[in-house]
């Protein structure tokens, strides 16, 4: 049994946590949720010039060939730091999609510069009703001449404003929310019949609702096999899951110490409030619940490359864990906190924001119980 | 022991009903029921209209502008504007100062204030907390030194709700360091527009502007703004928080949360049938409504003891925390009912800016409300606080 970190992932850990400290402070970020752009192209860059873009990638597609532990880590200190930038879109989801489904050419094309940092991509799952069923898609993909016409519209593609490639799930064959009979397709954003409303999210994020009308695809622009889309994508978002499960842990952890710092430092009634029993054991409270989570988002990250069933069920026992505890630890933060947990200016409503989305991402903690008693 | 509507009852509860079906403006009605950020002006009018009515200050005595009703009729009056989703009336001259002031205050006084509460012409804020005096309200250390006249305020105030509407305030200062906190404590009022009062916005975690600070830098205030006598302000203000407490189960609004829940859940779909369909949804919905239905008994049980002339007790402070709780929840389950439309952030057209909201209009502001009301737990004493004076106050802990 080891928990431990090897020396190249503790020098991961390093880099990426030297990065949140010396360039990602607070006051940079909420400069970069002001910005018209909504991320730093530059950061990103960066991102690709240390080698965080490659980190999944095989090395045979040129990347380093690393685990979901890596990811675990970059996502966990992201998690610490608030981190806008669009890795869980376009490393994880997208990027996930190639790796695991996409064909030479596909990788060829989009895999290099998206490394480098020159290529950003959004992945559509969610339409207008589907809720957190991945199977329910009304998107059609009819067949024409030399490839698809993509009909339909998806919602809420997280990073979907700055992606230059899109992939979408579109129904090939079968009924709604049937799991056979999806495709999924690689588009180029500034394909013709591709429209966009282009919003901000509650969590300081960017996301757009993507009308397809009309699009023309290529049968090369199949990701994965053709009707087959639902595995692959749903063993993706399982994944990203796990990713964002990380990025919780990290942001709880960060909350969870800022709450305990502000305890032992806010005087009421001639003392820290932190002396008060209530408060101490719901700062035990918060704890325990930082520490299962932490359990859970590194045993779901364990067996991603388990069997189906397997995989399924370690996701959705960590997301509902990391659910309650994103809750509790998110609100009690604020609490804790009194009036200056509930401003803009402190920190704390951020994460607070990002744990109550994260909750949401992927299947809240109802639909994950029910994955998980399935 | 008897809890049906007598025939006067229901006559009167077809009256009130009448009235806001015919007096409540359509428009204000409009923005209430899309939740959108509210407005000044939406307030003040309402209120003028219950005012001129004769309706605005039920629990005011008669002789003051009250309404005479019996507690029953109170009840029912509250019922039926939370039903119809008016606009909550703004506590701070009507339920806070406004008893202060006929309870303490000289006959000129009085003369002088209640005529502007009552017709919603003065907006007034309540300047008790500060940034080092939050749970602790008797260390404040805003300081009114006296000057012939006058009294030359100077220290801040902070959470000042509305703040920015207000014309008058109504203050805790210190009159005198030399004595225990809480017997050096005066109660001050005094206009908004006096030099030497800043008002600074603090912008909310959910986008809105409904709290502030406020700096006062040698405001003069005349003497005969003092309420009362100097040094009891401490007496005056748990009062007034006495006052405020009641009121806060926010039973009606919460009724008409849980029915706006349930039309959500009506309409959003989960894999092809209703959200209300689903087992779990349903379960947590009647869990809700159960919950509510034991604080409204509650809330009846102390309305019953008030009206035979026991005041609010301290157990009021069951029905703060159970409240707040259950407001809270409302919004919890709201956005799970968004589903990935919680994301949108809608903030201008919340504002009241003129332009589409991203997904379903009934779950557009689900996410800054449930952001919003965690403020519930915190004002008011928090809701650590409240369990504090049970233990103390009811179990003699
Ligand atoms: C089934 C069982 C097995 C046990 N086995 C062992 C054993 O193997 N070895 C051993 O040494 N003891 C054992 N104990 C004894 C146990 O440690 C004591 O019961 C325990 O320390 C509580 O002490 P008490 O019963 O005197 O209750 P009290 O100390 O009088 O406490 C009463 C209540 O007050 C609470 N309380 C007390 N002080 C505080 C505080 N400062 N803050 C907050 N709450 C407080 C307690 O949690 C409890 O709810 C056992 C007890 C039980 C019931
Ligand atoms: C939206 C909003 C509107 C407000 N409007 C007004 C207004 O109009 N006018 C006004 O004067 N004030 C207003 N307030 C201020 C409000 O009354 C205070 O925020 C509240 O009293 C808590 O004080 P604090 O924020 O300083 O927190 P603190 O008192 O610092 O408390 C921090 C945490 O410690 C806990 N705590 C403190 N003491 C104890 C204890 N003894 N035992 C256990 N736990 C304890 C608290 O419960 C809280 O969780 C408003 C606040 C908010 C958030």
């Amino acid at each position: 049994m080891d928990f431990n970190y090897s020396d190249e992932q503790k020098l991961l850990i390093d880099s990426v946590e030297r990065f949140i400290q010396d360039d990602y402070d607070f006051d940079t970020r909420r400069a970069i949720l002001k910005s018209e752009d909504g991320f730093r192209r530059d950061l990103w860059q960066k991102f690709g010039e240390l080698g965080w873009l490659a980190v999944p990638f095989s090395e045979e597609d040129g990347g380093l060939g690393g685990t979901a532990v890596e990811t675990m880590i970059i996502m966990e200190c992201f998690g610490r730091g608030l981190v806008v930038e669009p890795y869980l879109s376009t490393v994880v989801l997208a990027g996930g999609l190639l790796r695991h489904g996409g064909t030479t050419g596909q990788k060829e094309t989009v895999l290099p510069e998206l490394m480098a940092g020159t290529l950003l991509a959004a992945v559509g799952y969610a339409e207008p009703t589907s809720r957190f069923n991945l199977a329910d898609v009304s998107t059609t993909a009819e067949k024409a001449a030399g490839g698809y016409v993509l009909k339909g519209r998806k919602s809420v593609v997280l990073h979907g404003p700055m992606a230059d490639k899109l992939i979408v799930s579109a129904r090939t064959s079968g009924g709604r929310r049937d799991e056979a009979g999806i495709t999924l397709f690689l588009v180029d954003a500034g394909a013709a019949g591709v429209s966009r409303q282009d919003y901000p999210t509650v969590d300081g994020l960017r996301a757009s609702e993507i009308v397809l009308d009309g699009v023309s695809v290529g049968e090369g622009d199949v990701v994965g096999v053709v009707g087959e889309g639902f595995a692959l994508l749903e063993r993706v978002i399982d994944e990203a899951t796990a990713a964002i499960c990380a990025e919780a842990v990290g942001a709880m952890e960060t909350l969870h110490k800022a709450t305990l710092e502000y305890a032992r430092t806010r005087v009421q009634f001639g003392q820290p409030i932190g002396r008060f029993q209530v408060i101490q054991h719901r700062l035990v409270d918060m704890y325990m619940a930082y520490e299962q989570a932490k359990s859970m988002a590194i045993m779901a990250s364990l067996k991603l490359d388990a069997a189906p069933e397997e995989r399924r069920r370690a996701v959705s026992a960590a997301k509902v864990q990391i659910g309650k505890s994103a809750r509790f630890i998110g609100q009690q933060a604020v609490q804790l906190h009194g009036g200056m947990g509930m401003t803009d200016e402190l920190n704390v409503g951020h994460y607070f924001k990002r744990l109550t989305m994260i909750e949401t991402l992927f299947g809240n903690t109802d639909f994950h119980l029910k994955r998980y008693a399935a | 022991m008897d809890l049906s509507f007598s025939a006067e009852d229901l006559a009167f509860q077809r009256e009130v009903r009448s009235f806001i079906a015919e007096n409540y403006p359509a428009d204000i009605k409009a923005r209430f029921d899309a939740g959108l950020e509210p407005r000044k002006e939406d307030f003040v009018r309402w209120q003028k209209i219950l005012f001129e009515k004769g309706w605005v200050a039920p629990a005011w005595p008669k002789e003051y502008g009250g309404t005479g009703w019996t507690a029953t009729q109170k009840y029912i009056f509250q019922e039926e504007l939370g039903a119809a989703n008016t606009p909550g009336i703004i506590p701070f001259g009507l339920s806070m100062v406004g008893p202060v002031i006929y309870t303490f205050a000289t006959e000129e006084q009085k003369k002088r204030f209640l005529p502007g509460i009552l017709s919603s012409d003065v907006w007034w804020c309540q300047g008790y907390s500060e940034p080092g005096s939050g749970s602790d309200l008797a260390s404040l250390k805003t300081k009114a030194v006296r000057q012939g006249d006058k009294y030359i305020v100077n220290g801040s105030k902070t959470w000042t709700t509305m703040a920015q509407w207000a014309d008058w305030i109504f203050c805790l200062v210190r009159t005198d360091s030399s004595v225990k906190q809480q017997e050096g404590i005066s109660f001050l009022l005094f206009d908004m527009k006096s030099p030497g009062v800043t008002v600074r916005p603090i912008i909310t975690m959910d986008g809105g502007h409904e709290v502030n600070e406020c700096f006062f830098d040698n405001v003069e205030v005349p003497v005969e703004n003092l309420i009362g006598q100097e040094g009891m302000g401490w007496t005056y203000a748990k009062f007034l928080l006495g006052h405020e407490r009641s009121g806060i189960a926010a039973v009606a609004r919460s009724k008409r949360g849980i029915a706006k829940l349930k039309q959500i859940a009506n309409t959003e779909q989960s894999d092809g049938s209703p959200l209300i369909e689903d087992p779990d949804y349903r379960r947590k919905l009647a869990e809700l409504e159960i919950d509510l239905t034991a604080l409204e008994y509650t809330e009846l049980r102390t309305l019953a003891r008030e009206s035979q002339g026991k005041g609010p007790g301290p157990e009021s402070s069951i029905l703060k925390i159970k409240g707040t709780e259950i407001q809270q929840a409302i919004t919890e389950l709201a956005v799970e009912a968004a589903g990935y439309y919680a994301f949108a952030y809608n903030r201008r057209a919340m504002d009241g800016a003129n332009e589409p909201v991203v997904g379903p209009a009934a779950t557009a502001f689900a996410a800054p409300s449930y952001f919003n009301m965690r403020k519930t737990s915190i004002y008011g004493g928090s809701n650590e606080i409240q369990k504090n004076i049970i233990a103390k106050m009811v179990l003699g802990l």
